[in-house]
């Protein structure tokens, strides 16, 4: 040290002469600057610079620590923790903190997987949103959030920020059906009309004059929806939510669910049987690409991990148990793998274009303004295609979807494929509807899962619902009990019939 | 020396920082008093929300109280009632049907309750150019099925969700003028297809559509019988010349 303070001192003294040298005489002739080859005292001023930077690392404020730390760890004590932060999970998040309305007496955590989303059956989904379904519930569900959508900037608007665009498509659905399915959509007709919604019957001479591009061979019967009805970005949605929870203050992880750690109580029912009722206490939450895990403790867990929700369900022992007991039926929501395919074709319909959906099961949207239109159609049930992967299979198209979309709309006979993707749909086996509230015997695991492909346009209120359930103890705006996970224990289904 | 092994010694144990730095508060100096106040506010993040979404209630409050549904004056007076008082109180214009006398407030948005004594009369035409009409405020005129022209030119609140509820005079309207409203976009034009009657149609001036020449084309093919005005028909586009 005293080394260098002398020859620091030396320099400073070098300087110091130089400047007096130069205020004293007139500059010297010489054009190029004098390089002093002192190799300590560059050395030392390097030294120093380093020495700065630490320390200004160091200094408060700054997210240098003398221990290294994995970055995006979650909170070790939350109160609800969410699995999956699809748009079901973030609009949970945004409802439970709009309901509570303080910043943290309810700690939320939201774990995501996949940080790009770019398996999540949100953003890969066609983003439609209709009232045609044939349960109250389902049309209350669409009903409730296109009012929500509505108000959207009034809801989800964040102050500063821009307001949110969704590029919502006002064109109504357009189901069409053949003399065989004619009374179903009949009989949804008078629910639909029931619970408010506008839509609209057509026999088949009024159909052709509505849309001359249609070939009505074999429809007996259509219904188009009039209002409320469209499609939107599901991006900007999911983001607005994720936007305005996170501002309400949920804290989010990217991180997968690996685990849980239950406790179990053994209780014994009036007929004698004894049950094995748990209780989640800690969730493991592993950080992507690494082996870190980081045990959270919490309350309440909420399954809203759309097509993995089954996997989440197996953690916590559903579907492990004894045969015969309750805890043996697994949560019957899987993976299903659905094409869409981009399409072009210059002569296809306009703006005049619905959502078309026939009764083959081919659906046909527009897509912007340029002639471009995405399609695709649910598989049978016993032809569907391995889910490891999301590679598209475009024999589907050339066999199944085009003989009947060409059949549908004439002008879709010279069509040319411009591109396609596939994603998951969270099948719920059972009946194709969602399953939304607490498991009986894994006693603070919610679900909110298995909505079969229209989760993404009932998101808005089935996010109040849960929170409704979560902290108000039962459902106060719309009555979703129907979904409740008792159904499947009874094997009583609630089939919607209007499954695209 | 003294400097180069204390950071020796804070990378080693934890507790060393804690005692240099920690008991410092603030880098350099502490901040100013308009910092602390900032600093003070973040502590507070939901109620300055609260209080910023509470001024803007309040400037959209003019908005909201002149769309109210009178559900009142539908039940004492009946719905043409409602509605014309509804056109009024947000400073339209109204005519009713086989009538030439227009009904309309004057300056200072007062008027004469004339129409109270001709419960029966239907609507026939609406003007309500550059009035604060949203789709609430529509609720109160779906029940006028004659309605044969819709004014809506440069209404700020107009958007795509008012013109999806627009099919509730699909079997009688047969004029709309939709110009200069800033908040249109195609997505909501979409939703005219329903008017099946509609014989004069102005979407000229719509500052959100990107390529108004398109939508124009895209509006007259799904309106054929209908005269539409709009923007030229090269307009948004560009067009390639051949080198």
């Amino acid at each position: 040290m005293y080394r260098w303070h002398k020859i620091w001192f030396n320099v400073r003294i070098c300087k110091a002469s130089s400047l007096l040298k130069s205020n004293n005489c007139s500059r010297s002739f010489s054009t190029g600057r004098y390089v002093r080859k002192d190799h300590i005292t560059q050395d030392l001023e390097k030294q120093f610079k380093e020495l700065r930077d630490k320390v200004t690392a160091a200094l408060p404020g700054s997210d240098w620590s003398p221990i290294k730390l994995t970055h995006g760890l979650p909170p070790e004590r939350v109160d609800i923790v969410i699995v999956g932060g699809g748009v079901i999970g973030w609009s949970i998040a945004y409802w439970l903190k709009n309901k509570v309305m303080s910043r943290d007496s309810l700690r939320v955590l939201l774990v995501e997987k996949d940080p790009t989303y770019s398996q999540a059956s949100t953003v890969l989904s066609a983003g439609g949103i209709r009232q045609q379904f044939s349960l109250k519930e389902n049309v209350q569900l669409s009903l409730a959030s296109a009012n929500f959508l509505k108000n959207i900037n009034e809801h989800l608007g964040v102050v500063n920020e821009d307001p949110i665009d969704l590029q919502f498509n006002h064109s109504g659905y357009l189901f069409l059906a053949s003399q065989a399915s004619a009374h179903i959509i009949e009989e949804n007709y008078v629910i639909q009309k029931e619970q408010g919604a506008k839509v609209m019957l057509l026999s088949p001479s009024k159909l052709k004059e509505r849309f001359p591009c249609l070939n009505t061979d074999g429809v007996a019967l259509a219904s188009l929806g009039l209002e409320n009805e469209g499609w939107f970005d599901p991006w900007t949605l999911l983001n607005a939510f994720r936007r305005k929870a996170m501002s309400m203050g949920v804290y989010q992880c990217f991180g997968e669910v690996t685990g849980f750690r239950c406790s179990t109580q053994n209780a014994e029912t009036m007929d004698g049987d004894l049950l094995n009722i748990r209780r989640i206490k800690h969730v493991n939450v592993q950080m992507a690409n690494s082996l870190e895990y980081q045990p959270v403790e919490c309350a309440i867990v909420v399954n809203a991990a759309g097509a993995g929700s089954g996997k989440i369900a197996e953690m916590a022992g559903i579907g492990h148990g004894p045969k015969t007991s309750m805890m043996s039926i697994p949560l019957p929501v899987e993976p299903r793998k659905r094409f869409i395919y981009v399409v072009h074709c210059p002569e296809g319909p306009g703006l005049e274009c619905p959502f078309l959906i026939d009764y083959s099961g081919v659906y046909l949207r527009r897509e912007g303004l340029g002639g471009n239109y995405i399609t695709g159609m649910s598989p049978e049930e016993n032809e569907e295609p391995d889910c490891s992967n999301l590679d598209v299979d475009h024999d589907f198209f050339q066999e199944k979807v085009w003989p009947h979309l060409a059949h549908r709309v004439p002008a879709f006979e010279g069509l040319k494929v411009t591109g396609s993707w596939a994603g998951f749909y969270d099948y719920n086996t059972f009946d194709q509807n969602g399953i939304v509230g607490l498991h009986p015997l894994v006693n603070n695991m919610y679900f909110a899962t298995g909505f079969s492909g229209h989760g993404l346009q009932h998101s808005p209120a089935v996010g109040r619902a849960v929170a409704e359930l979560i902290l108000d103890g039962g459902f106060k705006t719309i009555d979703l009990s129907a979904f409740d996970f008792r159904r499947v224990f009874n094997l009583e289904p609630m089939l919607e019939s209007n499954i695209v | 020396m003294a400097t180069s092994m204390l950071f020796q010694m804070r990378r080693y144990c934890p507790l060393v920082p804690c005692l240099t730095v920690a008991r410092r508060h603030y880098a350099s100096k502490p901040p100013s008093v308009f910092n602390k106040f900032l600093l003070q506010f973040n502590q507070r993040f939901l109620e300055v929300e609260y209080l910023i979404r509470l001024g803007n209630w309040f400037k959209t409050r003019d908005v909201r109280r002149k769309n109210v549904f009178y559900v009142y004056a539908q039940k004492k007076y009946g719905v043409n009632v409602a509605a014309a008082y509804c056109i009024l109180k947000l400073g339209g214009g109204f005519r009713f049907a086989g009538q030439t006398q227009w009904f309309r407030s004057d300056t200072k948005g007062k008027f004469s309750f004339d129409f109270v004594n001709t419960p029966d009369c239907t609507i026939e035409e609406i003007d309500l150019s550059s009035t604060l009409i949203n789709h609430d405020g529509l609720h109160n005129l779906t029940s006028q099925h004659n309605l044969r022209s819709l004014h809506l030119q440069g209404c700020p609140e107009v958007d795509d969700w008012f013109l999806s509820r627009l099919h509730v005079f699909g079997e009688s309207l047969q004029e709309l003028n939709l110009s200069h409203c800033p908040r249109i976009t195609v997505g909501g034009l979409a939703a005219l297809q329903h008017l099946r009657k509609l014989q004069k149609l102005d979407i000229s001036s719509l500052p959100r559509l990107q390529n108004p020449g398109l939508v124009h084309i895209l509006v007259e093919e799904m309106l054929p019988h209908c005269t539409v005005t709009g923007a030229e028909y090269d307009q948004g586009l560009q067009i390639q010349t051949d080198n």
